[in-house]
């Protein structure tokens, strides 16, 4: 699977590398993040609607294997500074993905909103959860993604660009990210 | 193939009114924040809210982007870019050869700013590092401190085209994020300083947290030298008896005016400086203060501002500057985040009396903050041999250099 994403992504670096526009380029993101940034991708985030600053920071961390996973450290590393920018503001102008389409558990919505609260999430991911400047949309994310992107911060294995989420998640426990992310992936 | 191009399924719009009505009305009081974290004790109005911690930008900007048009410094002083460039950075240091040491935080490197032949080049002298923030050069080695160890470099200015990986010389270190980043430096006793943070705003912690450690160039005989330090990212010695200055960057979320960030000095070994007990001297902590005075603390020789994140500083000894400047104390203030008006962003001319205490605050370059946004932020400051000051940039990883008299650049790139 990983190694069909590689030789995928690679292809379509070399293919894109004489396109001219971005929305052209951009084919290649979409190849696993889904059209318009709308992933339908395993453990593969949507990009629709993310900050433009954040979305900045992590393409700059893939570049600099920073944030280590091969495919995208793969498709960052030819870019250049101003190739950052320009995906950076393209992905923040794609629509913002969706919620989840199911009949969410009120109970468990409930469960996982109180912790929302507890843990601060909304400080600075703000109450509707679409974040700002270096801090990402979180609110409609892939709920497989948001699961194990919060795993990943709590033992350390994802470093942030600064350590804030690394201590946030100190406390959380796996039963509270399940719903953490159940609930990010269908809040309206 | 990797992605499904099955079609998305339809939404069904309106099909979940009712949920985030009933979430809304889930009036469960927040409960502590994590140990660490920077919400710790924000208070639940609006416009606490709309405060967090400020990122720079990943890129360093272009040599053309830089702000240092804006950047205003006193008459006789000029300013101007001494090399760009450089991601996120941060300490500075300076070889005998003339060589400048310089780390970072957010990404993985410690650059060498090369002077050759007249021409200033950047190389990148390390990578792979964990939050480098601290580099200090002694007797032809630099040392290195990422957030939970210490290395070195030996004759590294006779190594610079061919770098060998940085040797670890010391790592009992706690591996917090919060406060964990490291400024370090060589003292006159010839012992490195190693600050240990409080791993949080206001936290109460163990033995291993919350002071300055001292030991030898080899990482042997660590000792506790201050206690009570929430987080130092600066310090220098004075020059006239040797006392170690430094900053304290004081408690979040008090109030948007106190506490003060603080200028200490250590007049003998294991003084206590108060945190989280008590802050800027005088205001006992409204949490852990309770059965304790302030009193009971060595107080600041000065305060640096509220939130002011004063970090980097080193006592003025060069022939350059005015009279005035001699021994003064020149502060890089990172400016605040936890404030509504944001707060320094500039670097300080900090004269003391004749007790060593802060007499006055003089800006020297102000111009980092506009219309309450930072267009960059100082981090550290460094006297070069011809008595001119580099100053650090991590907003736009550059470094400035100030000089005074008459224009007289700097060798160009």
């Amino acid at each position: 699977m990983q190694k069909t994403t590689i030789a995928l992504a690679l292809l379509l670096i070399a293919s894109s590398a004489n396109s001219e526009t971005i929305e052209e380029r951009a084919a290649t993101c979409f190849a696993c993040h889904g059209e318009q940034g709308q992933s339908e991708t395993e453990n593969t985030p949507s990009l629709g609607g993310q900050q433009a600053p954040y979305a900045l920071i992590q393409l700059f961390m893939f570049r600099e294997k920073l944030r280590t996973f091969e495919p995208m450290n793969e498709v960052a590393k030819p870019m250049t500074d101003d190739d950052l920018r320009n995906f950076s503001d393209f992905i923040a102008k794609l629509p913002k993905p969706k919620p989840t389409a199911d009949a969410p558990d009120p109970a468990r919505m409930q469960r996982a909103q109180e912790l929302t609260m507890k843990y601060h999430c909304n400080s600075c991911h703000h109450q509707d959860f679409s974040g700002g400047d270096n801090v990402p949309r979180i609110a409609n994310q892939r709920e497989d993604y948001l699961a194990k992107t919060l795993s990943e911060y709590k033992d350390n294995s994802r470093h942030g660009y600064d350590g804030t989420m690394a201590d946030v998640m100190g406390p959380v426990t796996p039963e509270q990210i399940k719903d953490l992310a159940y609930f990010l992936a269908r809040v309206h | 193939m990797v992605g499904h191009s099955l079609p998305r399924s339809i939404w069904l719009a309106g099909a979940f009114l009712g949920i985030s009505t009933l979430v809304a009305s889930a009036q469960q009081a927040a409960q502590p924040l994590p140990p660490g974290s920077a919400l710790i004790g924000r208070p639940d109005s609006e416009a606490a809210q709309k405060l967090a911690p400020v990122a720079p930008p990943p890129l360093p900007a272009a040599p053309d982007k830089l702000p240092i048009a804006k950047l205003k410094v006193p008459a006789g002083f000029n300013i101007e870019v001494y090399a760009a460039g450089m991601a996120n950075a941060r300490s500075l240091a300076v070889g005998d050869k003339g060589t400048v040491f310089v780390g970072s935080r957010l990404v993985d490197k410690v650059y060498a700013i090369v002077n050759k032949d007249g021409k200033r080049e950047v190389k990148v002298l390390a990578s792979g590092l964990y939050r480098p923030n601290g580099v200090a050069f002694h007797n032809g080695t630099l040392y290195i401190a990422e957030l939970s160890k210490i290395s070195k470099i030996d004759n590294v200015e006779s190594v610079l085209d061919n770098p060998p990986k940085p040797t670890v010389i010391y790592d009992d270190l706690p591996k917090d994020e919060a406060h964990g980043w490291k400024f370090i430096a060589v003292g006159p006793d010839n012992k490195l300083y190693v600050p240990v943070g409080q791993p949080g705003n206001n936290v109460l912690h163990d033995d291993a947290h919350g002071q300055i450690r001292r030991m030898n160039l080899d990482g042997t005989g660590a000792e506790v030298v201050a206690l009570g330090v929430r987080n130092s990212v600066g310090f220098d010695w004075n020059p006239e008896n040797k006392q170690m200055y430094f900053t304290d960057n004081g408690r979040d979320w008090m109030s948007e005016d106190v506490p003060q960030d603080e200028l200490n000095r250590i007049t003998k070994v294991g003084e206590d400086f108060g945190a989280p007990y008590c802050y800027q001297g005088d205001i006992p902590d409204p949490e852990f203060g309770w059965g304790h005075s302030c009193s009971e603390f060595t107080p600041p020789v000065g305060l640096m501002g509220p939130h002011a994140a004063a970090l980097g500083f080193r006592f003025y000894t060069g022939g350059m500057f005015p009279k005035a400047y001699k021994n003064a104390i020149i502060l890089a203030r990172h400016g605040s985040w936890n404030r509504s008006k944001k707060f320094g962003g500039d670097v300080v001319v900090v004269k003391l009396d004749k007790e060593g205490k802060v007499k006055s605050i003089e800006p020297l370059i102000t111009g980092f903050l506009d219309n309450n946004s930072y267009v960059g932020r100082p981090v550290d400051v460094l006297q070069l041999k011809d008595g001119s000051i580099l100053v650090s940039d991590d907003w736009n990883g550059a470094v400035y250099r100030v000089s005074y008299g008459k224009s007289k650049v700097a060798a160009k790139q």
